[in-house]
């Protein structure tokens, strides 16, 4: 509440600027400067460049699985099944990695490269049936990957009878869960790569353009020449695609294969995106933002914990946050309606 | 009378010094917008006071102040000399105002009789009355002259029934004034004479009746005066008898407009472009049609809501299913070709309902423009996009059709009607197409806007480009294509060649077969 005012008083005598700020940039921007003060006066290790890169390297895997999920909120959907997908990939990709490397023993690299692709292979088999029933069947997205977050994370668990999964190359870990390049950590690499890529994708090509028209208006896509279903199909396999990158990620730094994380990935990651300004309603929303707002979610996370906040607690105030940042987005809309421009 | 629904409150008629409904000076602002302006405005019983100007004029706000759905910032509202304050729909309905807006506010899932009486259920012990709701309804529905039946669920009705519903909706409780907007825009002639029928029946009884209406003809037949509106400023009240059209679109526009409709000289059309043979779709709103257009054509499609003429294009476009028959372009056969497929081959489909099938509401102009292009140049290499050629492009087009204000990067949905409608239409000119079809291209928009519209049309078909005007505008039939097929209950019921294209001609088309 301290830094509430801290950020009013200056601001009172530039009311509109600042309302005009809000409109352009959302509240994102507002809830980092709160965020970055408030944990800065709570907690001397905070402000580090020690502890920030760890906030990076602890945001990753949120970061990855919330630009899948912004595909779906950007084509007027959402997808409830990211967490199971991070599972599922998790376990199938651990099993075929162990079961590879204890059959050759000397080819830990192929085991890695097996395992990781048969990890993506299973968590975008789930994104294929979302797709299908989104876009062919007219199935609620809602719906859809409810159904299939049940069916996925059944399927893990029948997969390992619940036991995490061992026997990975001791490679796997060192090179993908703590390996350092420069000084930074690798995950973070394969992130800034993803990123870079799905930015490429989606504002260069007439593609990306189209994920937007699908959730600005399905039926308007439609009748400009836009293969719709196709693009609703795509979108999903995206969306899994990436949670499992995320998920073989995770099981590099956990070094072993478990069927229960990722549970809290489908609210962080919605969380993620609402507050970095994507719509619910579909058609808006900038990958950038998105990546600010899943470091946004990693440093409260972190700032909570040198703090000493009870997890339980943490968990209460990430639940207000993305509330919060749903009540933004509508006074923000009746903003947009008055200003305009 | 000894109908019940229609009391017009004859035992309370104020002195006539007082008008019905009155404004003075009220003013709307927006942060940064002035959308009234010290608007005075006075209705008085009994009259049908047109309110008129173009799109963003202020009617519309001027309309739901009226209505308690909007507050103003400024000013005051008198009913029947006393200063009111509308504080919501409820308030004014108290007052026995009542509105019908465009936009409609029905309950998809709901029957009829459950939204006529939404929010003011007859009850009896707590329970609802289904047996007087259901009475009821039929009363207003039969006073009305509406061929609906209270079971209905309004999810299933076409939208002029919709809009039959909204109007009944207003007649429920005790009427003293009726504000309606643009409520003849999907009716049939048939339900607008209804609809006007009723008027002179409530403006006998002292109602008053604030009407807003692009259409001329409409002001002449039922207006008493007419109060212009621009920018949201008042301009003038006039007489509807005593102006002419051009006085209108001066006060209207701040400037001397000629006839609306551009000289028709096109010269002689070229081969043939479509050839539609014998078309049936499946749920038969087409049966057996067969119809051809020409290069440097304008081809109209005349008849009633629902009659087929959308939907055969529609279904020649991809974007409905064909039972049977067959639609070449060019000569080649595209039966059953998708849009995607087809805009590709040179023929666009732009539909009529621009905010839920045509545009992306919140996305910028630039990309509403250049969505069915961007697999061409200048939009894209075919592989990545241009944003430079997109940005180029789009300005360019933006300038020719006059967008106001021309901000390309502006969500479409924060311009007004007209410039919404000329984004969609700035998609035909993306790339080069050999038929364009366009489907009741002016429906909503101001008469300015209008004009340049049917320039722009007619510029295209001089270039070669074959046309087909969907619309349900008996004028825009006539004096804006060369030729007009005439739908009925799916069927082309004539084909009138330029010689015969008369509003005797095509109306006696609209209904022929029902008479015989």
């Amino acid at each position: 509440m301290a830094a509430n005012t801290a950020t009013a008083q200056p601001a009172g005598g530039l009311g509109t600027a600042v309302k005009r700020l809000f409109v352009k940039l959302g509240i994102l921007p507002f809830l980092l400067v709160i965020a970055l003060i408030v944990f800065t006066l709570m907690s001397d290790n905070f402000l580090t460049p020690r502890n920030l890169m760890n906030v990076l390297r602890q945001s990753v895997y949120l970061m990855i699985v919330s630009m899948g999920q912004m595909m779906a909120l950007l084509t007027g959907g959402f997808d409830l099944s990211v967490g199971t997908i991070l599972a599922l990939s998790s376990v199938a990709g651990a099993m075929a990695m162990a079961a590879f490397y204890a059959a050759f023993p000397d080819m830990a690299g192929l085991a890695i490269a097996l395992g990781c692709l048969a990890g993506v292979a299973a968590g975008v088999s789930i994104g294929v049936v979302n797709g299908v029933g989104v876009a062919f069947f007219n199935v609620s997205p809602f719906m859809m990957s409810l159904g299939m977050a049940s069916v996925g994370f059944g399927i893990a668990l029948y997969l390992t009878g619940g036991v995490p999964v061992y026997g990975m190359p001791v490679a796997f870990g060192d090179l993908f869960g703590f390996g350092m390049l420069f000084g930074i950590p690798v995950p973070v690499y394969v992130a800034a790569l993803l990123v870079l890529a799905l930015y490429a994708f989606l504002y260069w090509t007439p593609q990306g353009r189209y994920f937007y028209a699908v959730g600005g208006n399905l039926k308007a896509a439609s009748l400009s020449g836009i293969n719709t279903t196709g693009t609703l199909l795509f979108t999903y396999v995206l969306c899994a695609f990436f949670a499992a990158v995320a998920g073989m990620l995770l099981t590099a730094r956990l070094d072993t294969g478990e069927a229960n994380i990722g549970a809290s990935m489908p609210l962080e990651s919605i969380a993620a995106c609402v507050i970095a300004g994507v719509s619910l309603r579909g058609g808006v929303g900038r990958l950038e933002n998105v990546v600010l707002g899943a470091l946004f979610i990693g440093l409260v996370q972190n700032g909570m914990n040198l703090a000493r906040i009870e997890s339980y607690l943490q968990t209460v105030v990430l639940g207000a946050l993305l509330i919060l940042a749903v009540i933004a987005d509508q006074i923000r809309l009746r903003y947009v309606a008055s200003l305009k421009d | 009378m000894s109908d019940p629904l229609l009391h017009a409150r004859e035992g309370t008629q104020p002195p006539a010094a007082f008008p019905l409904l009155q404004t003075k000076a009220v003013t709307k602002e927006y942060p940064g917008v002035k959308a009234l302006d010290g608007v005075d405005f006075d209705l008085r019983p009994g009259e049908v006071h047109v309110l008129f100007g173009e799109n963003g004029a202020g009617k519309s706000t001027l309309i739901s102040i009226l209505a308690g759905a909007n507050q103003p910032s400024g000013g005051q509202i008198l009913f029947r000399g006393e200063p009111v304050t509308l504080h919501s729909v409820h308030d004014a309905r108290a007052y026995g105002i009542s509105a019908v807006f465009q936009e409609f506010s029905l309950i998809p899932q709901m029957t009829v009789e459950e939204n006529l009486f939404l929010g003011a259920e007859h009850t009896r012990g707590g329970f609802i009355d289904r047996a007087r709701i259901r009475r009821e309804a039929l009363e207003i529905l039969d006073e009305l002259g509406f061929d609906l039946r209270p079971e209905q669920r309004v999810d299933h009705l076409t939208r002029a029934e919709q809009q039959m519903v909204e109007i009944a909706k207003a007649f429920r409780s005790d009427l003293s004034v009726l504000i309606l907007d643009e409520p003849t825009a999907s009716l049939t002639n048939h339900e607008t004479d209804h609809l006007f029928d009723l008027i002179g029946q409530l403006t006998q009884r002292g109602v008053g009746i604030v009407y807003i209406t692009h259409r001329m003809a409409e002001i002449r037949r039922i207006g008493d005066r007419i109060t212009v509106l621009r920018d949201g400023r008042y301009i003038d009240t006039v007489d509807a008898k005593a102006s002419s059209e051009d006085d209108l679109v001066r006060l209207m526009t701040g400037r001397v407009v000629g006839s609306i409709f551009p000289a028709l000289d096109l010269g002689e059309a070229g081969d043939p472009v479509i050839e539609v043979r014998s078309l049936t779709t499946p749920d038969e709103t087409v049966i057996d049609a067969s119809m051809q257009v020409r290069a440097g054509e304008i081809v109209g499609m005349a008849g009633l809501v629902g009659s087929g003429k959308s939907e055969l294009m529609q279904a020649c476009f991809g974007a409905g299913p064909i039972a049977s028959g067959s639609v070449a372009l060019k000569g080649r056969d595209i039966t059953g070709n998708s849009p995607r497929r087809n805009i590709r081959a040179g023929f666009l489909y732009l539909p009529a309902d621009r905010r839920n099938e045509g545009l992306m509401m919140m996305r910028p102009v630039r990309e509403n423009v250049a969505l069915a292009s961007l697999d061409i140049k200048p939009f894209s290499n075919g592989f990545l996009l241009d944003r430079g050629g997109e940005v180029r492009a789009v300005t360019g087009l933006a300038e020719r059709l006059n967008l106001a204000p021309p901000r390309i990067e502006r969500a479409v949905d924060h311009f007004s009607g007209g410039n919404q409608q000329k984004a969609m239409l700035a998609r035909s000119l993306t790339r080069s197409y050999d038929l364009i079809v366009f489907d009741e291209p002016t429906v909503g928009v101001d008469v300015g806007t209008r004009a340049s519209i049917y320039e722009f049309i007619v510029e295209l078909a001089k270039s070669g480009t074959a046309i087909v005007l969907i619309s349900s505008d008996l004028p825009e039939i006539l004096h804006l294509t060369t030729r007009a097929y005439v739908f009925y209950r799916g069927r082309v019921q004539a084909e009138l060649q330029a010689d015969q294209l008369t509003e005797e001609n095509v109306l006696a088309h609209f209904f022929e077969r029902e008479a015989a």
